[in-house]
């Protein structure tokens, strides 16, 4: 069970939040532009990496907010959390 | 009759107070103090149970919660019985009542037994191979193997006991309270740590607290005294929480662990009354120390299980702490010191020890002198081949061991004896420190796995870190704490030590025997009855996986879920593939340490706490007025309102025709409602939903569809405008909370740059819809002074009003197809314009109608229910509900994907409506379609999904998913069914009113 520190509401249970998948996957502007294939890329197309992820994670049960997190999938071992928008820290 | 075997009176069993229980039915005596296993080798009880697979006679192996053998079932007469209780954990109380498990007729005789006779015929994978064939046989032997499956008896009744949860912040958690936990604790405390100090015993000091033997002392004291004074200095450290009968289940990441306190099962019955029996402690520490200790391993050699073989350590623990003899006649079988120190520990108490058998060639520590010169006759470089006794060990046979270790030599020489302690040496109890994810390092020269490495979160101390020598534990434990609690000393790092050092090491995973092992039982997992035989065989049939090993022979996969034998398994493993036992790794230690009951996980969120229940503030009326309920999401929804003795059908035909015929009314309250704010609302209303907003005028109304990405339908609702900037929408009940979230998601990650705000008003506002012919004359009674023309107030339209003071909204939409109104009201008022409505409705036969009845009454009008007739894999095309899609709109949630390869195929599902040949026939939901009878195999063209007989059209309807049902208009189809195939033809999903005359009727 995750200790995760929301950037709006500090270090909070994991049960207080929600998974939201692989983060920095930007829904297309114009997706009438964009062939099968690449709007099948960014469908349906994730990452699962051993080592560090960039996840999304929401704040379900508290103040609703989206953030990100860098995770290392091999230990869980949370390396950043940093709010939407933002970049992700160097590795 | 029984022979008393209680030795010396011992400061930790309270020999004033007598303590009868019974065992098997019959009825023993022990004291305050004893466990139930204490207490029957008090006794003279050693044959406890049956074993899982051979039913072969099996005793106390342990004194502890790593017990293999003696599990007992608990109040094995009662309805609430417990069973695979361990027999060394139970403290006994005045009324115990407990049985052997896994016997019939009685652990003296058991019918099974045959089973061990047989066991040449049961190898590793005997299920799996012997009942494949036949086939069809399946059926005969699954009562069988049931039969003779499972171990204990379940209870049949609902736990009566009271279960608690407690979370607890620490700023350092000690688990385990041997020396090394008290010191670690005492020390944490002392530095201004908030500390919290667990163990699963009832008595604080581990197995330092029984030790009196000369060979390890402190400050010139035995040992178990010194600690006893530092015990005592505890109560008065602030900082410090101590919680006995406390056992560590689970160690998850960052530092959050759970642990059951048991609260009353050492109590009387009256004094259990009322209490709460276990709590789930949740806990979160910065740092966690680890300080449990480690477990004695046994030895492997043939028929190394009868009743009176017992761990060395737990042999010394009996007489030491509990003043029990296990035997009269006792013998020690070791490959390291342990079991010196423990028949020297039976010498000091009078107990006679005749013999060790040691595998080692020599040593020359100082403690085998002092076994000299007690007389004890030392066995070098032997092993046990052999033993007998059925249900009490009563000899072990003896030869020379080989240079080589691999085989025996000589004569066989045979000794007598009722208790024989194995000692086989020890494994550091790292299971918690493996659960939090970290890993372990396989230390070749004392064949254990030890932690890997500390970090400043956790630490591993005493011998669960791997230092088993008390100068070696207490001089690295001050050390590790000085840098784990920052902090420049210790209270303990000045102690003077005296203690024996083992010199020399053997060590063998299997012992040979005169005989080849195949005709040998060498146990190696006590619990499931998995021999050293089973391994090898999964070995030669090709598995190498420790894994695939562990689930092929069951080793490890019992209750105490191998905690004796796992390293024996591997070590086997090892030596039989000719690798080091390094490489291969363990299996996985998983929580819970040690079984919890379900009562504890659960704690108190049973029966109506299990789940949030939700009401409307209508829920009193429907109670009075005998409504039968549904669980819609966490809702409870009228259902239908059965008039005297009718059925469900009855009542939902009744209220179909009323709602069609005068008037009806449904409490609509429990639709999702999200408040929309906000310049930007009707851009993100027109980029989530598939239809145009930016048009829809103030005060009107409009059904949206919300799909998926993928263009898979997602939820469905009507929304209003109720200003320039400002909406209502409204979702399906379940929905509600997926679709505010959904929405969030896309404001708060995708367009952030939308001035819009959403509010969930769900809870906020109660919901009457009226409905049918007289629903205008009705709402008119109740607001004389409203204009309800159809110019005025036209279907999908909107209305801000005052009843009784009170301000409400009415739509004017429909979800039956009849003229309806939708009366919201602030929630505190919900019921009282409820009974409004019921009043101003009685000369017009008004009847509220549930959940079913609505569902009917929309499928008359093919009105699809999301989560009903889709499934997530429809989109509005396959809905045909093309009209729903704009063309114009640039983009919105879902669209690129309506246009996919995939999603443009002709031939998928679509929703149709289906009638039945015969009229009287209702279909079932979720019959399967096809539309050959004698195909094999026959092609599924789809299933029902919604299906009710229509009073208002007198006949079955349906709605179905077809395989290109689009084009199937007219088509004869059918439904295989158990006992018959109903023959439907594809129609229109609009049964009733096609041409939507009744709403503006």
């Amino acid at each position: 069970m995750f200790l995760i520190n929301c950037p709006y509401c500090g270090e909070r249970d994991q049960q207080e939040f929600k998974a939201g998948g692989e983060a920095h996957i930007e829904r297309p502007k114009q997706p009438t532009e964009l062939s099968d294939d690449q709007w099948a890329e960014y469908l349906f197309m994730r990452k699962n990496i051993k080592g560090v992820q960039f996840e999304r994670w929401n704040h379900a049960h508290g103040c609703r907010k989206w953030f990100n997190m860098a995770r290392d999938t091999s230990n869980d071992e949370i390396k950043a959390i940093y709010k939407m928008g933002e970049k992700p820290p160097p590795q | 009759m029984t022979k008393n075997l209680r030795v010396k009176s011992s400061e930790f069993i309270d020999e004033t107070s007598r303590i009868s229980f019974k065992f098997d039915g019959k009825t023993y005596y022990g004291f305050k103090g004893d466990t139930l296993a204490s207490a029957l080798l008090a006794n003279n009880v050693h044959l406890i149970g049956r074993s899982f697979k051979y039913h072969r006679p099996r005793g106390i192996m342990t004194s502890g919660s790593e017990e293999p053998n003696a599990i007992v079932q608990i109040n094995p007469n009662s309805n609430i019985t417990e069973p695979n209780a361990r027999a060394t954990e139970i403290e006994i109380y005045e009324g115990l009542e407990a049985s052997s498990q896994n016997c019939w007729p009685s652990v003296n005789f058991d019918i099974g037994g045959i089973n061990n006779f047989l066991a040449p015929f049961l190898p590793a994978g005997f299920y799996y191979k012997t009942f494949m064939w036949p086939k069809s046989f399946w059926e005969k032997y699954e009562f069988f193997i049931r039969h003779s499956a499972g171990l204990g008896k379940s209870p049949t009744t609902k736990d009566p006991d009271i279960y608690d949860h407690r979370n607890i912040h620490c700023d350092v958690l000690v688990v385990g309270a041997g020396i090394s936990g008290i010191l670690a604790a005492k020390n944490a405390a002392k530095n201004n740590y908030k500390t919290l100090l667990l163990d699963e015993k009832n008595e604080l000091g581990g197995s330092t607290i029984f030790e009196t033997n000369e060979n390890k002392k402190i400050n010139n004291t035995f040992s178990s005294d010194w600690l006893k004074k530092e015990i005592s200095e505890l109560k008065n450290i602030k900082n410090l929480e101590i919680k006995t009968r406390t056992c560590v289940a689970a160690y998850h990441q960052y530092n959050y662990l759970l642990a059951r306190e048991n609260l009353t099962d050492h109590l009387e019955k009256k004094d259990k009354k009322n209490k709460i029996r276990q709590r789930l402690l949740k806990i979160r520490a910065k740092k966690v120390i680890l300080a449990t200790g480690a477990l004695e391993r046994p030895l492997v050699f043939n028929n190394n299980d009868r009743p009176g073989i017992m761990l060395s350590s737990a042999v010394k623990k009996y007489s030491d702490f509990y003043g029990v003899a296990c035997g009269v006649k006792n013998i020690f079988f070791t490959n390291n010191d342990t079991a010196y120190e423990s028949a020297l520990s039976l010498h000091n108490k009078g107990i006679k020890v005749d013999a060790i058998i040691d595998i080692r060639e020599n040593s020359d520590a100082k403690i085998i002198k002092k076994i000299n010169d007690a007389g004890i006759k030392i066995y070098w470089s032997h092993t046990i081949v052999d033993t007998s006794g059925y249900k009490r060990l009563s000899d072990v046979s003896i030869m020379k061991l080989s240079n080589d270790g691999m085989s025996v030599t000589g004569s066989k020489t045979s000794i007598s004896c009722d208790c024989l302690g194995i000692a086989g040496g020890w494994t550091p109890a790292v299971h918690l420190y493996t659960q939090s994810g970290n890993k372990l390092t396989f230390d070749e020269d004392r064949n254990v796995f030890v932690p890997k490495a500390d970090n400043s979160a956790q630490i591993c101390v005493g011998s669960c870190g791997g230092d088993f020598e008390l100068d070696e534990i207490i001089k690295n434990l001050s050390n590790k704490l000085k840098n784990f609690l920052n902090i420049s000393q210790t209270d303990f790092e000045d102690i003077s030590l005296e203690n024996d050092k083992e010199t020399s090491k053997r060590n063998i995973w299997l012992l040979p025997s005169d005989k080849p092992t195949g005709k040998t039982k060498p146990f190696v997992d006590y619990q499931n009855d998995a021999t050293a035989k089973d391994i090898k065989l999964a070995l030669r049939e090709g598995f190498r996986s420790i894994e695939h090993v562990k689930r092929y022979t069951t080793t490890g996969m019992g209750t105490d879920q191998g905690k004796l034998g796992n390293m024996h398994a591997l070590g086997i493993i090892a030596d039989t593939a000719g690798v080091k036992m390094g490489e291969l790794g363990t299996t996985t230690f998983r929580p819970p340490y040690t079984p919890l009951t379900f009562g504890t996980i659960v704690g108190r969120n049973v029966g109506e706490f299990f789940d949030t229940f939700r009401r409307t503030p209508m829920n009193d009326w429907h109670i009075k007025n005998k409504a039968e309920f549904e669980n819609v999401g966490q809702w409870k929804r009228a259902w239908y309102y059965p008039i005297n003795d009718e059925t469900m059908h009855q009542a939902v035909q009744r209220e179909s025709k009323a709602a069609r015929k005068s008037a009806g009314i449904l409490d609509a309250s429990t639709l999702g409602k999200i408040d929309i704010q906000g310049s930007d609302a009707s851009e993100f209303l027109n980029r989530v939903y598939t239809n145009a907003w930016s048009k829809l005028a103030i005060g009107k109304c409009r059904y949206g569809l919300m799909l998926n990405e993928d263009g898979m339908v997602f939820d469905d609702g009507v929304t209003t405008r109720l200003g320039e900037n400002h909406y209502i929408m409204t979702t399906t009940t379940g929905g509600a909370a997926n679709v505010l979230s959904k929405l969030e998601d896309y404001l708060q990650t995708e367009w952030p740059e939308l001035d819009v705000y959403l509010t969930s008003v769900t809870d906020h506002f109660a919901t009457a819809s009226l409905c049918g012919p007289n629903s205008k004359k009705i709402l008119n009674k109740i607001i004389p002074e409203l204009d309800l023309s159809d110019e005025n107030f036209p279907h999908m339209s909107f209305k801000e009003v005052t009843i009784d003071k009170i301000k409400c909204r009415i739509m004017r939409i429909s979800f039956t197809g009849e003229q309806s109104y939708e009366i919201n009201a602030p929630a505190s008022f919900g019921e009282a314009i409820w009974e409004k409505c019921i009043e101003a409705g009685k000369e017009f036969d008004i009847t509220p109608y549930g959940t079913e009845t609505m569902h009917l009454l929309r499928a008359e009008k093919g009105f699809i229910i999301v989560g009903q007739d889709t499934d997530g894999t429809m989109t509005p095309i396959d809905l045909q509900m093309d009209w729903i899609v704009s063309k114009k709109k640039y983009d919105f949630i879902g669209k690129r994907s309506l246009y996919r390869s995939d999603t443009m195929k002709e031939n998928r599902k679509q929703l149709v409506g289906l009638l039945t040949e015969d009229p009287k026939i209702v279909l079932e939901e979720g019959a399967q379609i096809v539309s050959e009878l004698n195909q094999k195999p026959v092609e599924m063209l789809g299933h029902v999904t919604s299906s009710y007989f229509s009073p208002n059209l007198n006949k079955s309807i349906a709605l179905a998913v077809v395989r290109d049902g689009k084009n199937m208009r007219g088509k004869k189809l059918f439904i295989p069914m158990e006992n018959k195939n109903i023959s439907v033809t594809v129609s229109s999903t609009i049964f009733f009113d096609e041409e939507n005359k009744r709403i503006n009727a």
